[in-house]
């Protein structure tokens, strides 16, 4: 049973009482964690017709910039492509201009490439399902979040320094190796870890507000989901299971063994968003799988490869796909065989749910418009670049 | 260790701005305007660690019941109109910290057509927090400045020309 | 089907617009007529042995010195997992393609990302207006030749530096 309601502009309510359509505005600023995004909201009373995105208040030409301070000089502009997790968009970055110079990464570089991602995958799994909590009225699940986020950022900050914009990958590589105790700290970590996912999801994930207001809400099915280009834990919340991680293998992938959670339906209608919900929840636990795999078995070996300091690859496009926390990241370069790019291109996942938006919120609720930005997980960065 | 029945009855004195200035730093709501990665450090350090409510600043959501606008991340030249429009919102006296590279001069996105070099040149700004992003004890420190900033302002006894600020 | 098949079944119904050589890769690439993308579209999205349903990237390119705007499709299928990449050029003076937004609803967004930034016309778009820049912006940033403008609603754009040398 789907929450949209039929809706007819104009229509005569009981008592002879006529209603009429309101426009109404929504953003860029509103206390959202989602960033600047704007929605101009055709209303009928409660009721949706529609929710138009107006994006672009975030847009740095970053696409631009990559033309005028060339291949190296990215990688701390990749950062802020998805800054909420930031190490996914280096590594695509790297990835994309390895390929363009047929460069090969060391195989410790490859684990510790895994490592830091799969690190920005929980962080950035965990800001998204505290940020639902928090649209949804439930404070508390979000400050739970940030603390075990900050614990993360610790870990992260001792690999590379930084807590947030991390600039950790070179071409060909990393920028420094794992510190000394690392992976014994990092593994202690993930053991105080684990068990909160349970304590999070007893607060949260089977609270019976929780769910009625997710269930049901916005249900896509699987072939909507693909020809609206939607990736990641949205597509795999309508039960499509593509993992650019097991699909279209990349870095030291192949080497780990672990399940790629799909959505079924169980509290409400296949591809809902509560489905998506816990796509993301069951991924953070996928994770630590494979972190506890990389820290362990990390071979030894140098980190990074050789690549000359003006780094001119041979002419060419490329265009690689990582798994991003928000999905399929698609990075296109154009290369000329001078020092600068032509083109880069990057297609995020949030940039085709926010696209998505405008069909999905016919007949929606207002209240209900704010779950399922929360539940695609929209951040404003990817959208705008 | 109590005060209670210890001491004979007691009298504090101190001056009427003062008094005024203290219970004001120590309730500075600031507004929930945040743009980009610094946004995430803002929130970070309004989070369990590093507190900012301990200092009484608690976020708001919207422009009319914040004292304080904190503008973290990038300004966009579409965003700095409606910057512009959310701080005549906010009701006098009204505080802005400039958090970040991209909020203080462009930052790194000074390279960009569609970036507005520094949010002072849509509203005064109060103190610069550097970064990118401030780490929470940066933002922290800003905070703190501007409390000591707000602890210096005269509203009793002022200027003969009506300027309110020491 | 392999890159082979889909080149072969493009030339069989498209000889005129798509090219005889095909470069190989993880995406192959398979130059087509700036007049016919939307049809080529349509038959990779249609024909069941083919099936990409998805529409994974639309990027514009600026090649100045060949005065040519080179716009790249990468299409992919989640039936088949197979996946090409389309590329087609259109003179840059005056950039017009044929829409694809009535295949693949995402085009929608990318179609108007790349008028926005780059000035491509796409023809039967329904809604071709500026997606990031303000509505009432001038130019297309992402050319090679744009200048920026020194002011905009009477915010400058530049900066003096602080550093006095």
């Amino acid at each position: 049973m789907s929450h949209a309601i039929d809706i007819d502009l104009h229509r005569e309510g009981p008592g002879g009482l006529e209603t009429e359509e309101m426009t109404l505005n929504m953003g860029p600023q509103h206390p959202s964690t989602h960033g600047v995004l704007r929605f101009v909201v055709k209303a009928d009373g409660e009721v949706m017709r529609r929710a138009i995105p107006d994006i672009g208040y975030l847009h740095r030409s970053i696409e631009k910039i990559a033309e005028k301070v060339g291949y190296h000089g990215f990688m701390p502009y990749t950062d802020r492509v998805d800054y909420v997790s930031a190490m996914q968009c280096n590594q695509g970055w790297a990835m994309a201009c390895e390929k363009l110079a047929g460069i090969e990464v060391p195989r410790r570089g490859e684990y510790c490439r895994v490592i830091a991602s799969e690190f920005g995958r929980i962080a950035s799994h965990l800001i998204s399902v505290g940020a639902t909590g928090m649209d949804m009225g439930a404070i508390t699940p979000f400050t739970h979040a940030i603390r075990e986020r900050e614990y993360i950022n610790d870990i992260l900050e001792e690999l590379c320094g930084a807590r947030l914009t991390f600039n950790y990958m070179r071409i060909g590589g990393c920028a420094w190796d794992l510190p000394p105790g690392f992976a014994k700290r990092a593994i202690a970590y993930l053991d105080r870890f684990e068990p909160l996912i349970d304590e999070y999801d007893e607060l949260i994930s089977f609270n019976k507000i929780y769910v009625e207001r997710l269930a049901n809400v916005a249900p896509i099915t699987p072939e909507r989901a693909i020809s609206w280009n939607l990736v990641g834990p949205n597509l795999r919340g309508s039960g499509v299971r593509y993992d650019v991680r097991r699909d279209v293998p990349y870095s030291a992938y192949p080497e780990f063994e672990f399940d790629v959670p799909v959505g079924t339906g169980e509290r409400g209608t296949l591809g809902d968003c509560y489905d998506r919900y816990m796509v993301r929840m069951r991924e953070i636990r996928q994770s630590c799988r494979i972190l506890r795999q990389a820290l362990e078995g990390i071979p030894a070996g140098p980190v990074v490869a050789k690549v000359p300091r003006t780094f001119k690859p041979a002419p060419g496009a490329v265009h690689v796909r990582v798994e991003a926390s928000r999905g399929d990241m698609g990075w296109f370069a154009v290369s000329d065989g001078t020092a600068f790019p032509v083109r880069v291109h990057i297609r995020t996942g949030s940039y085709a749910a926010m696209a998505a938006i405008e069909e999905l919120s016919k007949g929606l609720m207002i209240a209900d418009l704010v779950a399922v930005i929360a539940s695609l997980d929209i951040v404003a960065p990817e959208v705008d670049r | 260790m109590s005060l209670i029945n210890t001491v004979p009855e007691t009298v504090v004195t101190t001056k009427v701005d003062d008094l005024l200035n203290w219970s004001r730093k120590s309730s500075v709501w600031y507004m929930l305007f945040g743009l980009a990665c610094c946004g995430i450090e803002m929130m970070q350090t309004g989070g369990p660690r590093s507190d900012l409510d301990r200092f009484g600043a608690v976020p708001r959501a919207t422009p009319r019941v914040s004292d304080l606008i904190i503008v973290s991340g990038t300004l966009t030249l579409k965003m700095a109109l409606r910057t512009k429009l959310l701080y005549e919102q906010m009701p006098e006296p009204r505080y802005s910290i400039s958090m970040g590279s991209c909020a203080n001069c462009g930052g790194l996105f000074q390279l960009a057509y569609s970036v507005c070099d520094g949010v002072d040149k849509v509203i005064p700004i109060d103190v610069y927090v550097p970064g990118c992003p401030p780490r929470p004890e940066a933002l922290t420190e800003g905070l703190l400045k501007l409390q000591a900033k707000i602890q210096q302002e005269r509203w009793l006894v002022r200027k003969p020309d009506g300027a309110a600020a020491a | 089907m392999d890159a082979d098949g889909i080149h072969r079944a493009l030339r069989e119904k498209f000889a005129g617009a798509v090219d005889p050589d095909w470069v190989a890769g993880e995406w192959p690439i398979v130059t087509v007529g700036s007049a016919s993308v939307a049809e080529v579209c349509r038959l990779l999205r249609d024909e069941p042995a083919l099936g990409f349903d998805c529409l994974s990237n639309l990027s514009g390119v600026d090649r100045k010195d060949d005065d040519r705007i080179e716009v790249w499709y990468h299409l992919l299928s989640y039936r088949h997992r197979h996946q090409v990449a389309l590329r087609t050029t259109t003179p840059r003076l005056d950039p017009v393609l044929p829409t694809v937004s009535h295949l693949w609803p995402i085009a929608n967004w990318l179609e108007r990302e790349c008028w926005d930034l780059l000035g491509v016309r796409f023809v039967d778009h329904p809604d071709l207006r500026r997606l990031l820049m303000p509505e009432d912006w001038v130019g297309h940033p992402l050319r090679k030749d744009f200048v920026e403008p020194d002011e905009y609603h009477g915010i400058s754009t530049r900066r003096e530096s602080l550093l006095k040398l």
